[in-house]
């Protein structure tokens, strides 16, 4: 599903974020990538997405390389993905129900379908009950949830989640690492980026481990 | 079609409804685009009503021929024929004396001046339309019929009307340039307020990139909002010209009673005022366009 061959990244400036990296990930694969602030976590899933381009090595998602994409192909490859930033990226003018319908709106799914699909991720983060709150009066927990939400409403094979648990406390951060293992459940493919190694717990998750942008077993 | 037709549906309604959220501040700004377009419209509405008011004249240019007065029948069937047989004159028409004597005696206002004179002052004449109306033929023939025995004068008409023409060209001529640049200002006017929308949009726009939003998504309802900001101005012009229209005619009802004249200004026709309305709707989705194009053009490169 997901290649990575030999892939480096150095950003303009000189400093080399990744550097080597070659790993595969299966579809319907759990896997943790791990390691201190400034391993370079946040520039793998970005790679990944299609957000950066490497400059060494192929990435490949799905058989596509994502460094030979042209401009206009490039949203339709992030469409395969549900994202989950480090800062939930949420809309603060928008109420909770309009921030988790954007992506079905960038997918041309608009009324009915779209409402029937936005209620069933706010059901599924249990949110459904502050669908026209804003986001700012959610707790950190909520607005986490509802950055998932908004990340599995257009039911991707893929999601990548950027330090989910970031700031949360030990009941949320459980909380939400349930949500993902229920999705694993049904066969998405998810890949999250953390530095809370107690995040990893439970079962035979796949786990990259990135030290000064190489991957370090 | 109908998922392409849903989008465009959804992008009009989310800019509706922003625009409602601002509706004082877009009022404002429908004002101000309307004020622009409404100067080259009034220009040109001035020039139109010049036109018919012009136009209600006769405009071909005429050659009135005045006989000698001790022209006799013979005479006058020597002309009448040399007429008949010139290339250059499409028609002719003969006025008695009598003739214009009797019109001069009904004529509105001339009454009184006919009544003074004792006798018929008037000369026998020919009214004659040349074939062609290009000023320099017609005095070419204007000399020529002046050298014809018989003929005491011939006068070039409606010489003024012609001069009105070429000075209503330059008005015309006029409101093409006040019309190109006043244009381009709608142009920057509406491309700015649309770069101010973007800049508050911005974290909008990045994170439907993130997820995947083409660029064309992400313009389309700037395009609509450059569009009705367009058709809003035009409509504002139509209002601002509508009004000045309304309350000039007032002062000129009253004028124009005086001359026992019924001219009233009259309003742009339909189709001005289409091409009022779809021109600012072009220059919106233009400089809306611009706009999009140059802010997405920016962040692509800065990534």
């Amino acid at each position: 599903m997901i290649k990575f061959d030999q892939v480096g990244k150095l950003y303009p400036g000189g400093y080399e974020a990744l550097k080597n990296i070659s790993f595969e990930i299966a579809k319907g694969e759990l896997a943790f990538v791990t390691g201190h602030s400034g391993a370079g976590k946040s520039t793998l899933l970005k790679l990944i997405a299609a957000i950066e381009r490497p400059t060494a090595g192929t990435v490949l998602v799905g058989n596509q390389n994502t460094a030979k994409l042209s401009h206009a192909a490039i949203p339709h490859m992030r469409r395969k993905f549900g994202l989950i930033f480090q800062d939930h990226k949420l809309l603060y003018d928008r109420n909770v129900f309009e921030n988790v319908a954007l992506p079905l709106y960038i997918n041309g799914i608009v009324g009915h379908e779209a409402g029937k699909r936005v209620r069933a991720a706010l059901d599924k983060v249990g949110l459904l009950d502050k669908e026209k709150a804003l986001p700012i009066t959610l707790s950190g927990g909520e607005q986490q949830r509802l950055a998932i939400a908004r990340a599995v409403v257009s039911r991707p094979s893929i999601l990548i989640a950027d330090e989910p648990t970031g700031n949360l406390d030990e009941t949320y951060a459980t909380e939400i690492m349930n949500l993902f293992h229920a999705f694993h459940q049904v066969g998405v493919t998810i890949i999250i980026a953390t530095h809370d190694t107690s995040a990893i717990s439970q079962g035979a998750a796949r786990i990259l481990r990135l030290d000064h942008g190489a991957i370090s077993s | 079609m109908k998922l392409w037709l849903r989008q465009h549906h959804q992008a009009f309604q989310l800019v509706i409804a922003r625009m409602w959220c601002t509706r004082l501040t877009t009022l404002m700004m429908l004002g101000v685009l309307g004020v622009t377009l409404s100067l080259p419209a009034g220009l040109y509405v001035v020039l139109d009503n010049l036109g018919t008011l012009a136009g209600s004249i006769e405009s071909d240019p005429q050659i009135s021929l005045f006989l000698a007065l001790d022209a006799n029948t013979e005479v006058i069937k020597d002309i009448d024929k040399r007429l008949h047989g010139h290339h250059d004159i499409k028609d002719y028409r003969y006025v008695s004396r009598d003739a214009a004597w009797n019109e001069l005696q009904h004529n509105a206002g001339l009454e009184d001046l006919a009544g003074g004179l004792e006798k018929n002052p008037l000369p026998d004449a020919y009214i004659v339309h040349a074939a062609n109306n290009d000023p320099a033929t017609v005095e070419q023939l204007r000399q020529e019929l002046q050298q014809w025995p018989g003929v005491e004068h011939a006068q070039l008409d409606a010489a003024w009307v012609k001069r009105l023409y070429s000075l209503m060209q330059i008005g015309r001529q006029a409101v093409l340039v006040l019309a190109s640049l006043l244009g381009f200002a709608l142009l920057a006017i509406i491309g700015n307020t649309i770069r101010l929308q973007i800049l508050t949009q911005r974290e909008e726009i990045e994170v439907s990139q993130l997820i995947g939003a083409t660029d064309a998504f992400i313009r389309r309802p700037f395009l609509y909002a450059g569009v009705l900001h367009g058709v809003g101005g035009g409509l504002a012009a139509w209002l601002i010209l509508y009004g000045a229209l309304s309350a000039f005619n007032l002062s000129i009802d009253e004028l124009a009673r005086l001359y026992a004249s019924d001219f009233r200004l009259h309003m742009l026709n339909a189709q001005a005022c289409a091409v009022l309305i779809l021109a600012a709707a072009l220059l919106g989705w233009l400089g809306s366009f611009w706009a999009v194009s140059r802010y997405l053009t920016s962040i692509k490169s800065s990534r």
